[in-house]
């Protein structure tokens, strides 16, 4: 996995079969030995002058998200608020990457947003299960788009790629790309769903060669959501992608990131892992929604020396 | 970048005394010809104090202590008993972990994610893992009522101090010997410290003596007609030399000697953990281990992958000040072996091999060397021959599962090897054709009180670890 020329790869979709001998010869992922790899990196001290970086960079990489039932304009007008100024008391903390909403509320983001450079990210795409005919996800996609979002979540087809169907979600992703337009696809492998760790290096790669910008872990909205382990298969599949193709796909593990120890452990993963190359929010992203405030908080002790209590940071 | 802040380790939590005398009948006593030595930070080399050197005299003396422990008190114990001081110690260790894990990095040079994650967690449970034993060797499948051997002499080496440590006492007193320890001499203070604990513990005096010295303490310790077991984990030299001298003698002796081991990485590989595997193979402990994974045997058709991998990772590698928390690769431990590997890498290179390290700044002082890797590697080669005991990689390549075998075995010695496949069978047949004590299948270096540990050929003799180590205790 390491050509240093870019390497056509085409031929591998060309049918389902050979899509299957390409993604069965990509090397294995030994559980064991992942997970303690992932371990090991999550035992790193950060502290003092590399934290403080750290906790910014990781505030820039937020997509701030609410993707409930109850979503009001009102609420995600709050959350764009939250967005251009996440601590009002301290200009200096700097705005965060996405507001990520669902299709019913990008003009509201869009236009809450306007003018401060974050990104207006919607899930799309029949979110969160992907159960539904691939003409209403194109038409999901397009809306979104359309009302304004340049950035899409989608799920990806999971008992397409659980039967073996390996073409056929692919070729959803590369439909769905195709429909986004010029806004980036950020693929959704689900990988609590997926199992096993030989099936995420699959999916990441079926994501990337569909041309994803981004493969994300999760919805969010299944049990096991984003892990260390899984978030370190993904980024060793963009960094060997990168080497065989040359082109570079981010990352964004999603759901259940909630301190800032968990997502410095995450930074760390990247760093040691991808390499600085994705130590950027282009390139790397935390989809949460209770990630910032503590974040925030833990920025606030570095400056004061104390912890302020949670009614000294803004509610969403 | 993400340049990670300096986070080391408080040395406060430690109290270095200015000197040391030797543990003898359960007290700190002055060596009889007061004569010392001193011992340093191989990281700063820094006087960290004064060890004593224990002379003949003192070993007699030690070897009397144990003597009478082992006659009026500790054989006639009841295994149970036993088994509470063992446990005892063991809850001491886990309390006093991290001033020991401290310590150990001081006094060895290897970095405190591996004294206090690896060395220290392992040390605790050889101690609760041989207590459960103390009271049960009827059960052991010795035969009934098993005996112990009498007093032991225990020699160990610089690379793990308190581990070996662990692993010689542990079973020693489980079985009912009483011991005579020696520790390296550029790491005596772990071993001085658990002589502490064993006061703490209330541990009888005399069943465990700890004479400090170098290699002349040692031999008058092997020599001496009053010990019925000797016990050494070191280089195959001086392993050879013990087992000539006690030649013909009624004592018993295990060896724990040198290692060549073979990684084998095959085609099928997971390539991102074997990866992984083989850096902790060859630069875990700074290479300081025997049984480390220092000739890397790759299958051709995945060369390339491999050692691109393999450089990227070891480009990541941080070598540094042992006690920063993030620091992978720390001192190496004396000027000595500085010496030594640098000789050996050397030749390495005169021989024909290529040589690469990442790039990577040395600290000033102290005793350092950067990972490196040798390519173009052949069996012919000193540096595929030689345990350097350094973080020193040779890499040579194989074609078929039977040539790769054949490569593994063509070896004075047989401690350890690794396989790493996802096919099972193959592990397995690799496992039956590997001649080394311990074979790992997609991992390498991981250890485990209940599994026996030990050379074919010149990597020694006799097995410590599990039920295995206890029979090296006792009288069947």
């Amino acid at each position: 996995m390491t050509a240093t020329t870019a390497l056509d790869l085409s031929s591998v979709t060309s049918s389902d079969a050979a899509l299957r001998v390409f993604l069965h010869g990509l090397p294995g992922v030994d559980q064991v030995g992942a997970e303690q790899r992932a371990a090991m990196l999550g035992t790193r001290s950060i502290k003092t002058t590399a934290k403080a970086w750290a906790i910014d960079l990781a505030i820039r990489m937020v997509d701030l998200t609410t993707l409930e039932g109850a979503d009001t304009p009102g609420k995600v007008r709050a959350l764009c608020a939250k967005a251009r100024r996440p601590d009002p008391a301290d200009p200096t903390c700097p705005p965060v990457a996405a507001i990520c909403v669902y299709p019913a509320m990008v003009p509201t983001a869009v236009e809450a947003l306007a003018g401060s450079g974050i990104h207006t990210a919607s899930v799309a795409t029949a979110f969160p299960s992907g159960q539904a005919p691939l003409e209403v996800k194109l038409a999901d996609t397009r809306a979104a788009v359309a009302a304004g979002a340049d950035e899409i979540d989608m799920v990806i087809n999971r008992g397409a790629f659980l039967s073996g169907r390996y073409l056929e979600v692919y070729e959803e992703i590369a439909a769905v790309k195709q429909a986004c337009g010029t806004a980036h696809l950020k693929v959704i492998l689900e990988t609590g769903e997926l199992s096993t760790y030989d099936n995420v290096r699959r999916a990441s790669w079926i994501g990337m060669l569909a041309g994803g910008d981004f493969i994300k872990t999760s919805t969010g909205k299944v049990p096991v959501a984003a892990t260390l382990p899984v978030t370190l298969v993904m980024l060793e599949a963009v960094r060997d992608f990168r080497d065989l193709t040359g082109r570079q796909v981010g990352v964004k593990p999603a759901g259940g990131i909630r301190t800032t120890k968990d997502a410095i452990k995450y930074l760390v993963l990247v760093n040691e892992t991808a390499g600085d190359a994705w130590l950027d929010p282009d390139w790397f992203r935390f989809g949460a929604s209770t990630l910032l405030n503590d974040l925030l908080m833990q920025r606030t002790k570095l400056t004061t020396g104390v912890y302020a209590g949670p009614d000294y940071f803004t509610l969403d | 970048m993400f340049e990670y802040a300096p986070a080391p380790e408080s040395r406060a939590v430690v109290d270095i005394k200015p000197s040391y005398g030797l543990f003898i009948d359960g007290k700190f006593v002055d060596p009889a010809d007061g004569t010392s030595f001193k011992t340093i930070n191989p990281a700063s080399e820094e006087v960290l104090a004064e060890i004593s050197e224990a002379g003949q005299a003192d070993v007699d003396r030690a070897v009397a202590a144990a003597r009478k422990a082992y006659d009026k008190v500790w054989s006639k114990m009841p295994g149970r008993d036993r088994a509470k001081y063992l446990y005892r110690i063991a809850r001491i260790i886990q309390e006093r972990g991290r001033e020991i894990a401290v310590l150990e990095s001081l006094d060895n040079g290897k970095p405190i994610r591996e004294s206090r994650d690896v060395d220290i967690p392992l040390v605790a449970a050889h101690f609760f893992y041989y207590a459960g034993w103390a009271d049960k060797l009827d059960h052991a499948g010795f035969g009934p009522s098993p005996r112990a051997l009498g007093v032991a002499a225990q020699v160990i080496p610089w690379n793990f101090p308190l581990l070996m440590l662990s692993w010689k006492i542990a079973p020693a007193l489980a079985a009912g010997n009483t011991v005579v320890l020696k520790p390296a001499e550029t790491t005596p203070l772990t071993a001085l410290l658990f002589a502490e604990i064993c006061q703490q513990a209330d541990l009888p005096p005399g069943v465990v003596n700890i004479v400090t010295g170098a290699g002349e303490t040692g031999r008058s310790l092997v020599e001496h007609a009053g010990v019925d077991k000797i016990a050494f984990t070191g280089s195959t030299e001086v392993g050879k030399a013990i087992a000539r001298s006690v030649a013909g003698s009624r004592k018993k002796v295990t060896l724990e000697l040198g290692g060549k081991a073979a990684n084998v990485v095959f085609e099928d590989a997971p390539i991102d953990q074997a990866v992984e595997g083989i850096v902790n193979g060859i630069f875990f402990n700074q290479g300081h281990v025997c049984c480390a994974g220092s000739r890397l045997l790759v299958q051709e058709s995945v060369y390339e992958p491999v050692l691109a991998s393999l450089k990227r990772r070891m480009a990541r590698l941080r070598v540094g000040d042992p006690l920063d928390k993030n620091t992978d690769i720390g001192a190496i431990n004396s000027a000595a072996q500085l010496d030594r590997i640098r000789t050996l890498s050397d030749i390495g290179g005169e021989e024909g091999a290529e040589r690469w390290s990442p790039p990577c700044d040395l600290p000033d002082h102290g005793f350092w060397f950067a990972p490196t890797i040798f390519t173009g590697v052949t069996q012919a080669h000193r540096i595929a021959r030689e345990e350097i005991f350094g973080p020193v990689l040779s890499v040579l390549t194989f074609r078929t599962p039977a040539e790769a075998v054949e490569k593994a075995n063509n070896t004075p010695y047989g401690l350890s090897a690794g396989v790493w496949t996802d096919k099972g069978s193959r592990i397995l047949w690799m496992a039956d054709r590997l001649r080394a004590g311990v074979v790992w299948a997609n991992t390498f270096n991981k250890f485990d009180p209940t599994s026996p540990f030990g050379g074919y050929k010149e990597s020694g003799y006799g097995r410590e670890g599990g039920r295995h180590g206890l029979e090296a205790y006792l009288d069947v």
